[in-house]
């Protein structure tokens, strides 16, 4: 059982949410440097969390700037989306549900047999995200061409 | 390859993927697809509606698409529907008790619509 997190961790979450959004929305995401968070703003404004349990216990959350998800939901569903409705709050939840699906598949090849819970959507200016654990949460900020968006990990406590 | 005349149903708790699958099943020419949010609503929506197919998502509140696959496999009325299972659950594991469960094809998310169309047509060869 893994108490802490390893940061080799991270590395699945970041080829599933390029993966995910290249297949699905043909939008390229360059990831930037992974940090340490320490609190719980969400640094955007519109996330998606899921709890994971298995091999560890933890939380991924997909975190988006109104921009960014709103030019990707476009590409997604196949028609414009000019203000954050329910639709692309909702678009938010099923990428974040394929981006934990994909790096748990990732991750299942190295031994670590994970299962994950339905997403739930949280959002507005200054929201937070209330990861499951203590343990540290590591984030990973992303560029598209439209704006940013960031995936977090917290495994461990 | 076309599926004229034919009635899909679209079982995801997620507005988002029903409304990919549903432009993908138009696009193939289905002609008609009634969606359902979880697996307990798609089996109601069954006692009244006839189907040639069903694509579910596995993961979802309330009935589950694995369950929702092992009460169509075990009803002698809809048993032989072609089944498509859409989903986030990519492990091994996930993807033998698909089998188990006589799932009839298995796409794993994210896709694309060529994909999907591959995987249909080893279940529907020849639409109708």
């Amino acid at each position: 059982m893994i108490r802490t997190m390893d940061i080799k961790m991270i590395n699945p979450f970041l080829a599933a949410a390029m993966h995910v959004l290249k297949t699905m929305a043909q939008i390229e995401a360059k990831p930037g440097k992974p940090f340490l968070k320490k609190d719980d703003l969400a640094l955007g404004d519109v996330s998606a969390i899921i709890g994971i349990t298995g091999a560890v216990q933890g939380s991924m959350a997909l975190i988006f700037a109104e921009d960014c998800i709103k030019d990707i939901a476009s590409n997604l569903l196949g028609e414009p989306f000019t203000e954050l409705n329910n639709e692309v709050r909702d678009a938010v939840g099923e990428l974040a549900n394929m981006i934990c699906g994909d790096a748990r598949r990732r991750l299942a090849e190295g031994g670590f047999v994970l299962q994950a819970g339905i997403p739930t959507i949280v959002g507005g200016k200054g929201h937070t995200i209330m990861h499951v654990t203590t343990g540290p949460r590591l984030a990973v900020p992303f560029e598209t061409s439209q704006g940013s968006f960031m995936v977090e990990v917290a495994f461990g406590g | 390859m076309i599926y004229k005349n034919m009635t899909a149903m679209v079982v995801d708790d997620f507005a988002t993927m029903r409304r990919i699958v549903k432009k993908i099943l138009k696009d193939l020419q289905f002609e008609e697809i009634i969606e359902a949010e979880n697996g307990a609503e798609a089996l109601g929506l069954l006692e009244s509606n006839k189907v040639d197919l069903i694509v579910s998502d596995w993961n979802m509140p309330t009935m589950t698409g694995l369950e929702l696959l092992k009460q169509v496999r075990a009803d002698d009325r809809l048993k032989g529907l072609p089944f498509l299972m859409v989903t986030a659950e990519a492990q091994k594991q996930n993807i033998i008790e698909a089998i188990q469960a006589k799932v009839s094809n298995y796409v794993v998310k994210p896709f694309t619509p060529a994909v999907f169309a591959e995987k249909l047509s080893k279940i529907i060869p020849q639409g109708k």
